[in-house]
């Protein structure tokens, strides 16, 4: 099959003609190209952090001192509430989605995801959960909650009105936009990888994503079961949560937990996945313990599902399942131990190279350390029947939130911000907007610990002098609104970077992995050949070129498909061209979904539309597979 | 690097402001005044111990890899391709054995702990029932020579080195009991009765707080906690099984008259008077008691005619309506309320 003197050919201009969107507006609402969809994701994404940052300094300012009367309990409850809901439904888990919709394809050397309509089609819906939560906020009408509303409540007799129904559709609009994202993805890694890479050779952050995505399939079902529940007992007084009729409102507290905890790690993996990234490429070495790292990732991912039960200590549980769960949360602790030791490692044998990306490594491992140590003494079941819900639980989850995910999102941003746009950020103002974020994070949130075991609940809009508890709320305040203030240096490098920066090239920073290979930006094909994988770290060890496979046609989109395992070619697929019908199958449901907030008979009549646009969707008129010639060719 | 020195200067520098800040606290776990809150301040501080060495290895490994990498800057960028890592690996293996020894030894820590709270259960306790309310606290102590029920509200006496059990419930949304100096918090839930162990070892005043958000005025479900020696813990009970005392002077007499044929009586119950409402706290003996609103006010006459003028004013949605009385009225009202010991 190898002819090692073949020359690959020439890239067909028919490739790029083949993989064109159309120009203007139409080819904006048809694109199935997965990197215009991310980045549609990340800039929604952005927009929604500032929001509801700005919604935290807000509530930081109420707290500065005590007595506050800026804003009143309501206003405050509101945003809390807004604030939670937007950062793990519509930034955390997202974001996380769009980086691996960006990156798996490029990392697998693919042109397209396994299902590129379905990546279109979660980002409108997902579009449409952020509206459901921010257009009737900017009507005045707010969830006002928290991110979790725990009946009775949020039930019909405590909160009339649609507040409560708009926090529960949006989570069905996110969570079905996720779980399309989810299912893509897995398939796409299952499926499309380059020849030759094997399991063993999966790069970690696509690990990373695969196992995100494999939990995301678990977990979400539960909260979309819990939350229409809510939304039925509000509308048709189905009473599961209603103790005077025989249901119990602690079923909730474990549905929602039950995909509430493996939510976190959810969030935390794929920034695991960027971690292990980046200090591979900045400690010039293969990651030690990769082996190591990607079963921590899975022993993690399946720890999840078994100690939700650590939320909910403090409601009166059998003290034998309090134990139990208590063991299984610190269980979590190796998996996560393992992870940071082989980062050290990698550094400590590696000759590390201090540019921003690796920084906020670095100030990972400082701050994600301490949240996981107060997570391990959040996890025992007396001790968290202290802590939890005081300040002390806000630092906890801020630290593993912010430090364990949010800066190795910026360490990835940073990364490969170059690849995307073709050009560099500023170190100068990356670093300076690195320091700031950090340092005002902990000095900001730090202080929380020690307000938590000063007796501080959480959601508390105001407090008296006697207390105590001022002084340590004004300095969280100030470091608050010096993280949001070097968070918004951050996004203006980024814009600045955008018409300025320094030309990147394609590898700017000696990657190993196959996003490397091609320009920066990636042409909307992203690859001229299908790569051919012979280790981890393809780039490192094929040094004057990529194998690359021949065979796929250039003059329509298609794809390889290979083995699971091995991932030996079986067949060309046809990739689907552009497309109107995601975009309105997504309209369809979203008058669905917010239709049947107000009557049941939304989903009879929702319903229509939505099979329309699905039927158009999948009318079948796609060419069968094809299995002619595949050659593989060196260099 | 430095980054890591600073995070770890400035943990030293917070240690002992975390003591400092502990140990007058009123409503702090880590000034424990009961034995429940004591035992787990005993494990609290194992955690920290265990936890706190865990991440000062944590950050010596990372400071010197970095500054290795440091002093090593500048040599060539070629990347190594799997280099052999054996004492890598063999350090790896001892550090997840160092892990499983500190985890073991909190969940084992854990355990024990959990079990001597457990133990109280036993014993002999007082029992006291306590119900959540948007946004008070009804507290009921069973009456030891009639075997009814002691009606009083946002106010918890508890007798010294004496067991009480209280039935925690609630009659609209989830709240969370909470005596931090005292005990762990437990969720008071609709349909459920949870039991709680209190134990004090310290006399005193202390404060308990709701912790589980439960609407507009969450913040201001406070309730105030007097620990009595076992001899003042009975008179106190005594005191408060009797009914209102009569008003002392005209004034509270013209207060009583006030009270009973307004608005007041709805909700409010006067034992003792023809106020017999139920949906707010009992004010029997309500002068006797520190704070008014579940810790919303400090007691005095002005927060009591303050509170009946303007009560959403000063807690935004709570229940109590704005009541209208002529000033000479709300002085009545006050003398009448403040008399009530």
């Amino acid at each position: 099959m190898i002819d090692p003197n073949a020359r690959p050919p020439a890239p067909p201009e028919q490739l790029a003609v083949s993989w064109r969107d159309a120009p203007g507006i139409w080819g904006f609402l048809t694109t199935v190209d997965h990197k215009r969809i991310a980045a549609r994701y990340i800039f929604t994404v952005v927009a929604l952090m500032f929001l509801a940052g700005m919604l935290a300094l807000d509530m930081r300012l109420q707290l500065a001192a005590p007595d506050m009367e800026r804003m009143t309990p309501q206003l405050y409850n509101e945003s809390f509430s807004l604030h939670g809901s937007t950062m793990l439904f519509l930034v955390s888990v997202p974001v996380m989605e769009a980086m691996g919709i960006w990156l798996v394809p490029l990392m697998l050397g693919q042109r397209a995801l396994a299902f590129p309509r379905l990546a279109a089609f979660s980002y409108w819906l997902y579009l449409g959960g952020v509206m459901m939560l921010w257009v009737p906020h900017a009507l005045g009408v707010t969830p006002d909650l928290g991110w979790f509303e725990y009946p009775p409540l949020s039930g019909p007799a405590y909160s009339p009105g649609h507040r409560a129904d708009i926090w529960a559709q949006m989570i069905t609009f996110t969570e079905v936009a996720a779980l399309a994202a989810s299912v893509n993805v897995v398939a796409t890694v299952l499926k499309m990888r380059p020849p030759g890479m094997t399991l063993a050779r999966i790069p970690i952050f696509v690990w990373a994503m695969f196992i995100a995505s494999l939990m995301t399939i678990f977990a979400l079902p539960a909260v979309m079961l819990v939350t229409s529940m809510l939304i039925a007992d509000r509308m048709v007084s189905t009473q599961f949560f209603a103790a005077a009729a025989g249901g119990d409102p602690v079923l909730f507290q474990h549905l929602f937990w039950w995909f509430g905890h493996p939510e976190v790690y959810i969030i935390f993996v794929p920034a695991a996945g960027f971690v292990s990234a980046i200090v591979e490429v900045f400690s010039r070495r293969t990651l030690f313990g990769h082996v190591a790292v990607v079963l921590s990732m899975l022993a993690i991912a399946a720890l999840a599902f078994g100690l939700w039960v650590h939320h909910m200590f403090a409601v009166g549980l059998p003290r034998l399942g309090n134990d139990f769960y208590t063991a299984a949360s610190m269980a979590v602790a190796l998996p996560a131990g393992v992870q940071i030791f082989c980062w050290i490692g990698t550094l400590f044998t590696g000759r590390p190279r201090f540019d921003t990306p690796l920084l906020w490594v670095v100030a990972f491992i400082v701050t994600f350390v301490i949240g996981g140590l107060s997570g391990v003494m959040a996890a025992s079941a007396p001790l968290d029947q202290q802590l939890t819900d005081t300040y002390f639980i806000v630092a906890h989850f801020h630290y593993v939130l912010i430090g364990g995910a949010m800066f190795p999102l910026f360490g990835a941003f940073a990364y490969w911000y170059p690849k995307a746009t073709g050009r560099m950020m500023s170190e100068f103002w990356g670093k300076l907007s690195f320091w700031l974020i950090v340092g005002g994070f902990n000095l900001g949130f730090f202080p929380m610990h020690i307000l938590g075991l000063e007796g501080m609940p959480r959601r508390i809009y105001t407090y008296s002098e006697g207390m105590g508890w001022g002084p340590l709320n004004m300095v969280a305040t100030i470091g608050s609104a010096i993280a949001v203030a070097g968070g918004l240096l951050f996004v203006a490098n980024a814009f600045w970077s955008f018409y300025r920066g320094k030309l990147a090239g394609s590898d700017p920073w000696g990657g190993s992995t196959l996003e490397w290979a091609v320009p920066s930006p990636p042409p909307q094909h992203n690859f001229d050949h299908m790569p051919v994988v012979d280790s981890l770290t393809p780039l490192w060890t094929q040094k004057d070129g990529l194998a690359v496979m021949t065979g796929l046609a250039v003059d329509r989109r298609e794809v390889l498909v290979t083995s699971v395992v091995e991932a030996e070619p079986e067949y060309r697929q046809k990739s689907p061209k552009p497309s109107i019908a995601p975009f309105f199958a997504a309209i369809a449901v979203t008058i669905l979904f917010v239709g049947s907030i107000y009557t049941p008979w939304a989903l009879v009549w929702g319903s229509v539309p939505v099979g329309i646009a699905l039927t158009v969707w999948f009318w079948p008129q796609r060419e069968r597979a094809h299995t002619g010639p595949l050659r593989v060719r060196s260099r | 690097m430095d980054g890591a020195g600073a995070m770890n200067r400035c943990l030293l520098a917070l240690l002992p402001m975390l003591t400092l800040g502990g140990c007058g606290g009123f409503q702090s776990p880590i000034a424990p005044a009961g034995e429940q809150a004591s035992s787990i301040n005993s494990l609290f501080w194992l955690t920290i111990a265990v936890c706190g060495f865990m991440y000062l290895l944590v950050l010596g490994a990372l400071g010197l890899s970095l500054w290795r990498a440091w002093r090593r800057r500048g040599e060539t960028a070629e990347p190594s391709i799997n280099p052999a890592d054996h004492g890598l690996s063999r350090t790896l293996v001892f550090w997840c054995g160092l892990i499983l020894i500190g985890l073991t030894t909190l969940i084992v820590g854990s355990f024990l702990v959990d079990r001597t709270i457990a133990q109280a259960r036993a014993r002999d306790a007082l029992e006291v029932r306590v119900t959540g309310h948007q946004w008070w606290w009804r507290i009921q102590y069973r009456d030891p020579a009639t075997g009814g029920w002691i009606e009083t509200a946002n106010e918890l006496h508890l007798p010294l080195g004496r067991t009480t059990r209280v039935s925690l419930g609630s009659a609209d949304v989830i709240h969370s009991f909470w005596v931090p100096n005292i005990a762990q918090k437990l969720d008071l839930i609709p349909g459920r009765i949870n039991l709680l162990d209190l134990t004090p070892t310290r006399a005193g005043w202390f404060r308990g707080q709701c912790a589980e958000f439960c609407g507009a005025q969450h913040a201001h479900m406070a309730f105030d906690v007097k620990v009595d020696t076992p001899q003042e813990f009975d008179g106190w009970l005594a005191a408060q099984a009797r009914p209102a005392s009569a008003p002392a002077d005209p004034a509270a007499s013209r207060g009583l008259a006030v009270v009973t044929g307004g608005q007041c009586a709805m909700c409010h119950a006067i034992r003792g008077t023809s106020a017999v409402g139920k949906a707010g706290p009992d004010l029997t003996h309500f002068g006797s008691r520190r704070s008014i609103a579940a810790g919303t006010l400090t007691m005095s006459r002005g927060a009591i005619q303050g509170w009946i003028a303007q009560p959403q004013a000063l807690k935004p949605g709570t229940m109590m309506p704005p009541v209208a009385l002529s000033p000479a009225d709300s002085d009545a009202a006050s003398r009448y309320l403040m008399g009530l010991r």
